[in-house]
């Protein structure tokens, strides 16, 4: 990371404030979700039937559920579990996708057939229904879905690794390094991977969001999380039952949070796109 | 003095960039008659091709004609828009582009193509139009025209797509045609077959030519009338005898002296105050090998095999002795490449002998060699300086990774001090080790890479085509740096080039390669001064230069 680089960045941002829109979004969405728990007016957990079912007014600003807990509050609490879910999830698909893919692109032959296989394989299923096998096969455990979304997400860093270092194998930098004294795999972790990164970033910032909309529908459908944990998924769940009877604001706002946060980190992605394609730079 | 058929007066360009407004063209002033080839010469970021650009009205929308006019049989076209152009374009002018492969369209046969851009400025019907197709193709000599009407770009070669692209330009019988590098990439026998082709066409049809080139040997070859372009600015316009004799302009003259003929020395490509230190180094006397020594690379019967079919290399047998220069030439697809490649042991070869220092190397698998003590005794200069340095590495990291891998040197006070002097050695500031490569200009970073070939002192140096990428000028510094780090370092080299001009003065033998196998070999200035074999002749004589104006010149 240079000043040019940031100069670059800037440069972008300037003519695409979207991006930088976005980027104010997912760093207020992490800053939430770490430190939601301490600046949230009310108990999440704790239950206030007295209260229940108020719609949004000046003391409850997103209103209160069934059980008289605070809406607003449970959706600041639950960021850090979606976007923990979401992130790590995401992360291990990324660190092992990128492993496999980058050998296989490298390597070429007989390995990177069987694993192209493998991959297609694995996205030839609706990949939000083997999600829920593995957690329905795992146990309804926060750890299990973390692994299913990141067994769903991994042919993609496969193949996206793949195919970067694929094109990027014959390049005279890599030959340079063969004759400098790197073997192969020292050529595939200190040469390519590092030159894919950039561009694996941007499918990072694209499938977390995905990730995240992936861990609240695993919710939603009754795995994963358990109920009294507040988690943007479930509260749409519990609050759907009360949708016919006007109470709107208990889907209303967790789906707004849901939303944002999908958008924020998509739009971040294509932002990135910009700022890291080698065709905008001079 | 013919009509004048073409007048640029006092054109300027600008192109709006993040940086604010660069002038890429800055008062070009000339004419062009009907029927004349006019030859437009300069180095990269001269400015030439965006004045093609500019005549043509193909400007990109960040470029801009701020001042100036150009008058096309007396009509100011400098400020007419899109429609009115497209009218002009075919019909009145054509342009033909480097590359013709990529300005195809892949998926479309070429006497398609051919037949779209003759209807786009005739009515005719789609079946007369092929006709004409097809008469064009037998017009640019292409064989068996009625076969290659359903052929696709990728199932010809380069030459054969420029003659397609030459076949489409003058489709309509433009007056003007506008040839920007017309044979840059093309091997020096499709160069002149496609050159002469040209020029019998633009003759025929009375048709003038704009041809934009970097080489001013071509231009001499095939132009009655060359100007030279620096930065925007025409510096120089002159007939090729009087340019060669007797260049008026500074820019000029290193411009005609970094050039190599047949004739020129290593010394004589730069001028006087450039040469300074090459001098130096030539006086030392060059160490003469002990009779009997054993040779320091001996490679026997070498071939590769690439899947099935015919060999790419067979029966390859050579040696180098320490200190010597050996050239390799052969046109694309000989087979140069993948020979250096194995001697260099990044590719293992399928049968033969290598032998390094009385060790044979060859047994040793590719994937294995980076551990043998031999890896830093066999180093390798890259082709093109743009794709053999790491993006992520800075100039420093490029130099120091030999040392930190194989000169077993650690991070630290000795490995900056001989990172250092390895910069210096090949005359790159010590300011510019701190850069990217992205940050830096072609020619340092081909001293970047010669920095890190040179860095653990190796006893050969394989050079792939290492000024292939560059421009003449850049090309002669690059050349004399090589050479005096030969002569210091008592260096072998085996040097890779299609360019005869530049293996005649590096190398003390050549060997001509063909479809992998060796046609011709022996001392360099007999082999090209009186070639024993047809091959050989044919290269040589389809190399453009004015050699005749030169050796009058030099007496």
């Amino acid at each position: 990371m240079t000043s040019a680089t940031l100069r670059h960045a800037g440069w972008i941002l300037r003519g695409n404030p979207l991006t930088a829109v976005a980027a104010t979004g997912v760093f207020l969405f992490v800053l939430v979700a770490i430190f939601g728990p301490w600046i949230v007016p009310y108990d999440p957990i704790a239950s206030d039937v007295p209260q229940a079912l108020m719609p949004p007014n000046a003391a409850h600003w997103a209103g209160t559920d069934q059980l008289g807990r605070d809406v607003f509050s449970r959706l600041l609490v639950a960021a850090r579990l979606d976007l923990a879910i979401a992130v790590s999830a995401v992360g291990i698909s990324f660190a092992i996708g990128a492993v496999i893919g980058a050998v296989c692109g490298y390597a070429g032959g007989r390995l990177d057939r069987i694993v192209g296989r493998f991959v297609d394989v694995l996205m030839a299923f609706p990949l939000f229904v083997l999600a829920m096998a593995m957690v329905a096969a795992l146990g309804n455990r926060v750890e299990n879905i973390v692994v299913a979304t990141a067994i769903i997400n991994l042919p993609f860093y496969i193949r996206f690794a793949r195919a970067e270092v694929n094109v990027r194998r014959n390049v005279g930098w890599v030959e340079a390094a063969r004759a400098c004294g790197d073997s192969h795999i020292s050529v595939v972790l200190r040469f390519l991977l590092p030159n894919v990164l950039p561009a694996m970033a941007v499918q990072v910032s694209l499938n977390l969001g995905w990730a995240i909309l992936n861990a609240a529908g695993l919710s939603f459908i009754g795995l994963g999380v358990k109920p009294p944990t507040p988690e943007w998924g479930i509260m749409v769940a519990d609050g759907a039952r009360f949708i016919s009877t006007g109470k709107w604001w208990l889907v209303a706002f967790p789906g707004l949070a849901l939303m944002l946060s999908v958008l924020c980190f998509n739009l971040l992605g294509d932002g990135m796109r910009d700022i890291l394609d080698p065709r905008m730079r001079t | 003095m013919t009509r004048s058929l073409l007048e640029v007066e006092d054109l300027h360009v600008t192109f709006s960039t993040r940086r604010g407004l660069v002038e890429a063209v800055r008062g070009v002033t000339l004419s062009l008659g009907e029927g004349e080839m006019l030859g437009l010469v300069g180095e990269s970021g001269s400015g030439k091709s965006v004045t093609g650009f500019a005549i043509t009205g193909l400007l990109d929308v960040a470029g801009r004609i701020t001042a100036g006019n150009i008058r096309f049989r007396g009509q100011d076209i400098s400020r007419i828009g899109g429609s009115d152009f497209r009218s002009l374009h075919g019909a009145a002018m054509a342009m033909i582009f480097q590359n013709p492969r990529a300005a195809l369209n892949p998926i479309r046969a070429i006497g398609e193509q051919i037949a779209d851009a003759i209807l786009a400025h005739k009515r005719l019907s789609r079946h007369e139009a092929r006709d004409e197709a097809l008469q064009l193709l037998r017009a640019v000599q292409i064989r068996d025209p009625e076969q290659r009407m359903s052929a696709y770009p990728h199932e010809l070669s380069g030459g054969m797509c420029q003659r397609v692209m030459i076949a489409m330009a003058i489709s309509c019988h433009p007056a003007l045609l506008i040839a920007d590098e017309p044979t840059t990439g093309l091997d020096v026998t499709t160069q002149k077959v496609v050159m002469d082709l040209l020029t019998r066409i633009a003759a025929e049809r009375g048709m003038a030519t704009m041809l934009i080139t970097h080489d001013l040997g071509l231009a001499a070859r095939y132009c009655r009338r060359i100007v030279v372009m620096e930065q925007g600015r025409l510096v120089e316009e002159a007939e090729p005898m009087a340019l060669f004799r007797a260049p008026r302009h500074a820019y000029t003259r290193r411009l005609v002296a970094a050039s190599p003929t047949a004739t020129s020395r290593i010394a004589d490509l730069v001028t006087e105050e450039e040469r300074g230190r090459y001098v130096e180094a030539k006086i030392a006397p060059r160490p003469q090998p002990q009779p009997g020594t054993p040779p320091l690379l001996e490679v026997q019967k070498l071939a590769k095999r690439f899947d099935q079919g015919s060999p790419a290399v067979a029966d390859f047998s050579m040696m180098i002795n320490a200190g010597e220069s050996v050239g390799l030439v052969g046109e694309s697809g000989s087979g140069k490449s993948t020979t250096s490649r194995m001697i260099c042991r990044l590719i293992d070869p399928s049968e033969g002998e290598i032998v390094f220092e009385g060790q044979s190397i060859g047994h040793i698998p590719a994937r294995d060699f980076h551990r043998s003590p031999f890896r830093k005794d066999i180093q390798i200069v890259f082709q093109d300086p743009n794709d053999s340095l790491n993006p992520r590495f800075t100039a420093f990291d490029c130099i120091a990774h030999p040392l930190l891998r194989l000169g077993r040197m650690r991070a630290g006070d000795a490995l900056r001090r001989r990172v250092e002097e390895c910069a210096q050695r090949v005359g790159l500031g010590a300011d510019l080790l701190p850069r990217f490569p992205h940050q830096l200009s072609g020619g340092q970073k081909a001293r970047v890479g010669i920095a890190r070939a040179i860095a653990c002192r190796p006893r050969l140096l394989v050079l792939d085509e290492p000024t292939a990428a560059l421009d003449v000028s850049v090309q002669a510094v690059v050349l004399q740096l090589l050479d005096t780090l030969r002569r210091e370092d008592d260096l072998a080299f085996l040097f890779v080039s299609h360019d005869l001009n530049v293996v005649r003065m590096m190398c003390d033998r050549t060997i001509v390669l063909r479809n992998g196998r060796i046609v011709e070999q022996g001392e360099s200035r007999a082999l090209f001064d009186d070639p024993q074999t047809d091959y050989t002749r044919e290269l040589v004589d389809a190399v453009p230069h004015i050699s005749t104006g030169l050796v009058e010149a030099a007496t």
